[in-house]
């Protein structure tokens, strides 16, 4: 089809508006219908709270500061006879004020025992912006929600958890394959 | 006795028409666009798949305080709703639906003249609303307005015209009962002229520079508000059910149909009503806005001509037939 002649381009026009209007409009009616996010999509911090050793880190990387931790020690009595009393913290508070919060995700980066997650859930409009400081209960709750990580590719190199598990057990495995050996001759 | 009721059931019959088709048109303007561009449009209001919208735009509207500006011209400004509205309400009167004098609100022997000389007053509602609004917006878009009338009217008088000449009347009825099948390829160019012009002077898109939001706020009717706001909407659909009424009735064959019209004729009419308002909706999805240039270019180097070369036409097979 030639470009040149007149009045094409005004009928192409009008073809691709009747054809979108013969098409399934792929509008997702939000409220009837819940969105698919996928995993660690922003829309709210989860606190894994028994992960969390109160080591602050999150709350002094937070670049807006709205990160509250309050703690105190505890000595817990020593494990074995004649062993030295160890203190540890307790976490008193832990909320994260949601009006300040920009969704950066430092804190969750920064957290090195994996206490902080990327929740999808988003529905958590106030209409006072101090109800948009969240504690440790609605954060916790918040973690029910957080899904579970995508698989990895399929030739992905092994979590380094995984790697560091294996190589341990393949040491233990050799090992013992050894001490065998130097006991079968006898 | 008789008379007086039998006038008074025609007005409310065209009264009720004039209330309801222009929402019916702007409904599906509402749907048929939101689907042409992958949407779904209004889906609450009334329950099923929003069919209320408009109803409820219209509490809305009636809700809103009532501005005046300072500086405006108060009475025209007030006036200039009603005068834009009001026209079409007359041009509906003398429509003809259906076969014989019984479907018409009012007879009109020279229906043609009668008729765009009514819609050209229509216009007039965006003229004072310009000029009485005391806002640059408001004047410059009243200024378009006036070019745009100026343009585009001469083009539509000329392709009514050349269907005059056809029917040998001026009579709307009268041209309804002169026409055969043929006159639609024969008089095809005119109508299109007749069509395109009509929206122009509609001022829908992509003929809408003297509204464009994005360079003048809303041209003519930047400061109105509530009620008065919503009137010139409603003239805007009015306006898109008289052009497309009138395009039917002389262009199109108005209630004649394929099938002979038995009873069913005021169907026809508000059948092809419906496909040309359609046409209209369908134009405003598709095309961007003309420039100002290109709107008076349009007019006057290509409508113009081409109506006067329909009106030779339309001379030639008259004399070759006769």
């Amino acid at each position: 089809m030639s470009p040149n002649i007149p009045g094409s381009g005004l009928a192409k026009g009008l073809a691709v508006t009747l054809r979108t209007m013969t098409r399934r409009s792929v509008t997702a009616q939000y409220p009837d219908a819940q969105p698919e996010l996928p995993p660690r999509s922003r829309g709210v911090i989860a606190l894994f709270e028994e992960n969390c050793t109160v080591c602050m880190l999150c709350a002094r990387e937070c670049p807006d500061w709205c990160i509250y931790i309050d703690s105190h020690k505890e000595t817990v009595p020593a494990a074995a006879p004649g062993g030295r009393e160890r203190s540890r913290n307790v976490l008193d508070r832990f909320a994260i004020d949601f009006s300040l919060c920009m969704y950066c995700g430092i804190c969750i980066e920064v957290c090195p025992f994996d206490a902080l997650f990327w929740s999808p859930e988003f529905e958590y409009a106030e209409t006072d912006i101090q109800e948009l400081t969240h504690e440790r209960d609605k954060l916790r709750e918040w973690m029910w929600t957080v899904p579970e990580p995508p698989a990895l590719d399929p030739a992905a190199e092994e979590p380094k958890e995984i790697a560091a598990a294996r190589k341990a057990a393949e040491k233990a495995a050799a090992q013992a394959a050894a001490a065998r050996q130097q006991e079968g001759p006898q | 006795m008789n008379d007086a009721l039998d006038v008074a059931v025609r007005l409310l019959l065209v009264f009720a028409a004039f209330l309801v088709l222009p929402l019916v048109v702007g409904q599906t303007e509402h749907k048929v666009m939101a689907h042409m561009q992958g949407r779904l449009g209004p889906m609450y209001a009334g329950g099923f798949h929003g069919w209320a919208q408009l109803v409820a735009d219209g509490v809305k509207f009636a809700q809103k305080e009532d501005v005046v500006p300072k500086d405006a011209d108060r009475r025209v400004f007030q006036l200039a709703p009603a005068v834009a509205l009001l026209p079409y309400l007359l041009v509906l009167v003398a429509i003809p639906v259906g076969p014989g004098d019984g479907a018409v609100g009012a007879l009109v022997d020279a229906g043609i003249f009668f008729v765009l000389a009514v819609m050209g007053v229509g216009v007039l509602g965006s003229l004072m609303a310009g000029w009485a609004s005391a806002n640059k917006f408001s004047l410059l878009g009243g200024l378009r307005t006036a070019a745009q009338l100026l343009a585009y009217e001469l083009p539509m008088l000329l392709a009514a015209a050349s269907v005059a000449m056809a029917a040998g009347t001026v009579s709307l009825t009268g041209v309804l009962d002169a026409f055969a099948w043929w006159w639609v390829p024969w008089q095809i160019v005119g109508a299109l002229v007749f069509f395109v012009a009509g929206l122009a002077e509609l001022q829908r898109p992509p003929f809408d520079m003297p509204v464009a939001d994005s360079e003048i706020i809303f041209g003519a009717y930047t400061e109105y508000t509530g009620l008065r706001f919503a009137l010139f909407l409603l003239a805007e659909y009015a306006g898109i059910v008289v052009l497309c009424g009138l395009t039917t009735v002389l262009f199109l064959g108005g209630w004649h149909g394929p099938w002979g019209a038995d009873g069913l004729g005021w169907l026809w009419t508000l059948l092809k009503t419906a496909v040309l308002a359609f046409v209209v909706i369908w134009l405003r999805v598709s095309y961007p806005r003309l420039r100002e240039d290109q709107l008076q270019k349009l007019a006057w180097t290509t409508l113009v001509p081409l109506a006067l070369a329909q009106i030779a036409l339309t001379g030639i097979v008259k004399v070759a037939i006769s």
